[in-house]
This record gives structure tokens, C-alpha cells and sequence, in this order.
């Protein structure tokens, strides 16, 4: 079974023109994607029309074979695919780490002594176990990121769908953010990152764009990313690693195609000095 | 800075009282009230104070947090006493003379019975105040939320509300020190483009205040619609079928702590009985 399956998919807002047209897309199980596209282009709808916060106009969004469009699964669709959004204030309830974790498992009727092993679970799966009795205000943009996701974890969803998470954080938190759910990921979770950071979808197993509704690009990173000129026409850039190698390379170093990463630049360079 | 004013005025320790539950701590201190308003004469007043005494000094809380509190009041007890000195109309009034003249001024007078009442008064006001005070120093907002939350449950049955009204209780309580931080962020950004909160009269300076409010209010919309998707999103659908993680659990504390209001009850009844006059 696939973790998402989007078929024909139409969503206007009530009023509005088509906020998203004609969207396919499938995702299967443990697949870590990535979603971009510039502000409007309709990745944010795209997310919460996959968490049934919104509902299609016309097409289906199926997550775990559940139709969305069906009122009865809408609870059973947000607990197996949670989300994160992006103002890491907006998430929480309580005023006690504690607290908030227990909230999702609460909502669904989870036995006390189980919700107690949830918290714990999902405090370790963030790295945040000694704040189990903090206060969320007290702690920085990465922690609370860290802490809403840990809130999500708690349902033990299978798909973890990132509205824009690291948006408003800073670098040091959203380097935090971003390792937590590669491990997750690592661990068989199903990821869905809405971004507008090259870099983070750079570690994904597959890239798509979104521009004004619709699918314009679609692949794995090194191949996406070889593309500058189109990923510019959506108002995209590459990740800093591909934009250095594409400038060394049309300077007449032999930096091979398809190099898009940090890591794996500098590797090409070091063979480069080492060759003389 | 407005983030560092700590909201309500919670003592952290780990005392008896703070471990009692915050039920137990609710109820006494309406019992406490019931008590202030049932003593009739200034002996009545002494289990009473015993027994706020023993708590406070169980509670580990410094005297001078717990007098404090008073502090906010103290224009109301002082107004309270002049009223009562000045205003005793009873049958039985006799108007203090000193040296030979009279203590009476147009309509005020200064009676022996008026100089008691004011004290009587006065004294009831600060227990008041002293007593509710331990509750709100030795218990989280949190905790007391849960403990108004476990009292109402029986309203249930008339379809009161009470999981929705802890439930935004708390979450008011959690949006305290964002709102709190987002109101300095307004402030300072209106002041570097030159707003003046600072300068003129009173009406000028609530004037003033609109540029901050407007904005804090539309955010706290924004807020709110967010945090509201972040809620459904995992999975709240009110208050049916939903378990609760933190069960309140009564212990010895509370047994004890019963123990000792019965006991100052049936004194403050005693002394009732057997010290019926006010002196």
C-alpha cells in the first residue's frame, strides 16, 4: 500500500480561483520527499489537504488507502500522518512539556499508564528527554520545534508531513530539526517536507516542485538540481554546494555533473588539488 | 522587560502544601472564607490564625510573599476602617470625648463601637486575603486549573462545559509569556519609528496605546487559527472519548490538612457560643 495517493487533484479556496490543479502524486512507504515551490505556489494547501484539514474540490487524496473525503476516517488519516507547522509558538497547549505530549494521545483515548511510555518514546526520538517538565516558552525555536514534533510523534503516526517547520528558525535550530527527522526517517518514517531551503531537500529520496498548482518538476535531487535554469524560472535556487559547482565548472574545472551536495564538493575538489 | 513579570505569583518549593491536591487546597480555602465570615468576636479570630499560621509555616513560603499580598488591598481595608470608625450608627453609640470635647464633626463621629468595628473589619479583610494568597503561592495555575476542572465535573450533567473551559483555561494560561514577549516586540517596534508612549496627559497616552493593541489582537487571531489546525491536526474532537494523562490523587496531606479546618470549625463554633460579644 502507498502512504499517499493523490489522484486528479482540484482545491480552490471558497471564492478563489484553483489553488491547485491536476495534482498526481503517490508516495510509498518510508520515501523521505520534498516539497518546493515559492510562496502561493500551493505546497502549504497541498499539506493540509493531505492531513484533511482541507478537503479537495474535485480528485481524492487517499493517505494509508484512506479517502480523506470520508468524515470517518479524517481521525484515523490525522493520527497516522501527523503534521508540523511552522511557527513553533502555534503548536503547543499546555505550559508543560509534559503536559503537551500527553495531549495528542489524550484526543484519541489512549490509556494513561501508554500515554506515559508515548511521552517518554517520543521525548527520546527528538532528543529531548530532560525537558520533560520545561516550559515550552522557555526554550529555544529549535527545541520547541523539536517539542511539537515529539507532540505529533506521540500519536505514533507513520508519516510525518513538515509544513515549512524550519522556517522560522535559525540556523543551529533548524540543523537540529532537520537531523531528528532523517533519523526518523532512517527509523521507516514517511516524510513529506514542505520547504524553501534547497539544502534540506538535498538529502531526500525524491524532489518536487510546485509552481502556481501544479507539478512542474519531479525527480531525485541530483537530478533536480542539475537543472538551475528551470528551477530559476520557479523562483528557486539551487543548493549553495550545486551553485558553487555549476560556477566552477563553466570556469573550466572538471567538477562532474550532478554534484549538489556540500560533502560530496568537497570531496570533488580535494581529488582536484590532490591530481595537482 | 514585560517577559520576566511571572504571572500569578506561584512560590516554587516542594512542601507539604504545595504537594497537597489542588482540590483539597480549593476547597479549604472556601471553607477558610465560610470561617472569616462566621467569627463574631476578636478571640473567634485565634484558631483561625493558628491554623493560617501552621500553614504558612509548613508551606515554606518567606512571611514576606505571603504579607504582600496585601499590599494590593490595603486602600480598601484603610477605606473600609474609616467608614466603620467614623459611621457606627447603632442605638448603643457613644461619642469618645478627649479632654472634655466631644469627637464628633457634622456627620462624623469616632465611637468606642466604631474603633472596634474598624478593627474587626480591618482584620477580617487581611485574613481573607492572607488565606486565599497560600493557595495561589503554593499551587501552579496549571494545578489549579485541574482542580477547578475536577470540582465542576459534576456540572457535566447539565451540559456545562467544564473540559472546554479547563481546556482554555490553560491554553490562556500557556499564551501568557508569547502574548507577553509579542507586546515588547510591538512596543519597540513602534517606538524605533518614533511612537511616544511616554509624554502627556492620560488620554494621550491610552491614545497611545492603540498602535500596540491592534496589532497584538490581529496576531493573537492568527494565533489562535494556527494553533487551531495544530489541535485538530492532532486529533482533538472535544471532550468525548478523550482519556486524561495527570489524575489528582488525594493522600495523608489532605486527610490532615480536612482534619485540621474541622477542627478549627468546631472551635470557631465553640467560641461562638460561649463569646458571643465582639470584645
Amino acid at each position: 500500500m502507498n502512504a499517499l495517493e493523490i489522484k486528479n487533484l482540484d482545491f480552490a479556496y471558497e471564492g478563489g480561483k484553483n489553488v491547485l490543479s491536476g495534482i498526481n502524486l503517490t508516495v510509498s512507504e518510508g520515501e523521505f520527499v520534498c516539497l518546493l515551490g515559492r510562496n502561493g505556489s500551493g505546497k502549504s494547501t497541498l499539506a493540509r489537504l493531505i492531513n484533511g484539514l482541507l478537503l479537495p474540490a474535485r480528485g481524492s487524496v487517499c493517505v494509508f488507502g484512506m479517502d480523506s473525503a470520508e468524515k470517518k476516517n479524517l481521525f484515523e488519516i490525522r493520527k497516522r500522518a501527523g503534521m508540523v507547522f511552522q511557527n513553533p509558538d502555534n503548536q503547543t497547549v499546555a505550559s508543560i512539556v509534559e503536559d503537551d505530549l500527553a495531549f495528542g494521545p489524550e484526543n484519541v483515548g489512549v490509556e494513561r499508564a501508554e500515554i506515559g511510555e508515548r511521552i517518554s518514546y517520543a521525548l527520546s526520538a527528538v532528543g529531548m528527554e530532560e525537558f520533560r517538565y520545561a516550559t515550552p516558552s522557555k526554550l529555544s525555536g529549535g527545541q520547541k520545534q523539536r517539542i511539537a514534533i515529539a507532540g505529533v510523534l506521540a500519536l505514533k503516526p507513520d508519516m510525518l508531513i513538515l509544513d515549512e517547520s524550519t522556517a522560522m528558525l535559525d540556523p543551529k535550530g533548524r540543523a537540529e530539526v532537520t537531523s531528528v527527522v532523517r533519523e526518523l526517517n532512517k527509523n521507516g518514517m514517511t516524510v513529506i517536507s514542505i520547504t524553501h531551503y534547497m539544502d534540506e531537500a538535498v538529502d531526500s529520496d525524491r524532489v518536487i516542485v510546485l509552481s502556481e498548482g501544479k507539478i512542474v518538476m519531479q525527480g531525485v535531487p541530483a537530478e533536480i538540481f542539475s537543472r538551475a535554469e528551470e528551477l530559476a524560472r520557479y523562483g528557486l535556487n539551487v543548493p549553495k554546494a550545486a551553485y558553487i559547482a555549476k560556477k566552477l565548472r563553466e570556469n573550466g574545472l572538471p567538477i562532474a555533473e550532478g554534484i549538489y551536495e556540500g560533502e560530496a564538493l568537497e570531496k570533488a575538489l580535494c581529488e582536484l588539488f590532490q591530481k595537482g | 522587560m514585560l517577559k520576566d513579570v511571572t504571572f500569578g505569583q506561584y512560590y516554587p518549593a516542594k512542601s507539604f502544601v504545595h504537594r497537597m491536591d489542588p482540590r483539597v487546597k480549593i476547597l479549604l480555602v472556601i471553607a477558610y472564607i465560610v470561617f472569616v465570615f462566621l467569627i463574631k468576636s476578636f478571640i473567634g479570630f485565634l484558631p483561625l490564625i493558628v491554623f493560617f499560621s501552621f500553614t504558612v509555616a509548613l508551606s515554606r513560603v518567606p512571611v514576606g510573599s505571603v504579607f504582600r499580598s496585601v499590599k494590593g488591598i490595603l486602600f480598601l481595608v484603610i477605606f473600609a476602617a474609616v467608614l466603620n470608625l467614623f459611621f457606627y450608627g447603632g442605638n448603643d453609640a457613644k461619642v469618645l470625648e478627649i479632654a472634655g470635647y466631644p469627637l464628633k464633626w457634622w456627620i462624623f463621629s469616632v465611637t468606642e463601637q466604631g474603633i472596634i468595628n474598624a478593627a474587626f473589619m480591618s482584620l477580617r479583610l487581611v485574613l481573607l486575603v492572607l488565606g486565599t494568597c497560600v493557595l495561589t503561592l503554593t499551587t501552579t495555575p496549571m494545578d489549579l486549573t485541574e482542580g477547578i476542572e475536577s470540582l465542576l465535573k459534576p456540572l457535566k450533567y447539565i451540559k456545562f462545559p467544564v473540559h472546554e473551559l479547563a481546556l482554555i483555561m490553560s491554553i490562556a494560561l500557556r499564551f501568557i509569556p508569547t502574548l507577553m514577549e509579542e507586546t515588547d516586540r510591538i512596543v519597540n517596534a513602534q517606538k524605533s519609528r518614533g511612537a511616544d508612549f511616554e509624554s502627556g496627559n492620560i488620554f494621550r497616552r491610552i491614545k497611545a496605546m492603540v498602535p500596540i493593541l491592534i496589532p497584538l489582537l490581529v496576531s493573537a487571531f492568527r494565533r489562535a487559527e494556527e494553533l487551531g489546525d495544530a489541535m485538530d491536526s492532532r486529533c482533538y474532537s472535544g471532550a468525548k472519548g478523550r482519556t486524561k494523562y495527570k489524575v489528582l490523587r488525594m493522600g495523608y496531606r489532605d486527610l490532615l490538612g480536612a482534619f485540621a479546618a474541622a477542627l478549627v470549625l468546631t472551635a470557631i463554633i465553640l467560641i461562638n457560643i460561649y463569646f458571643p460579644h465582639i470584645v
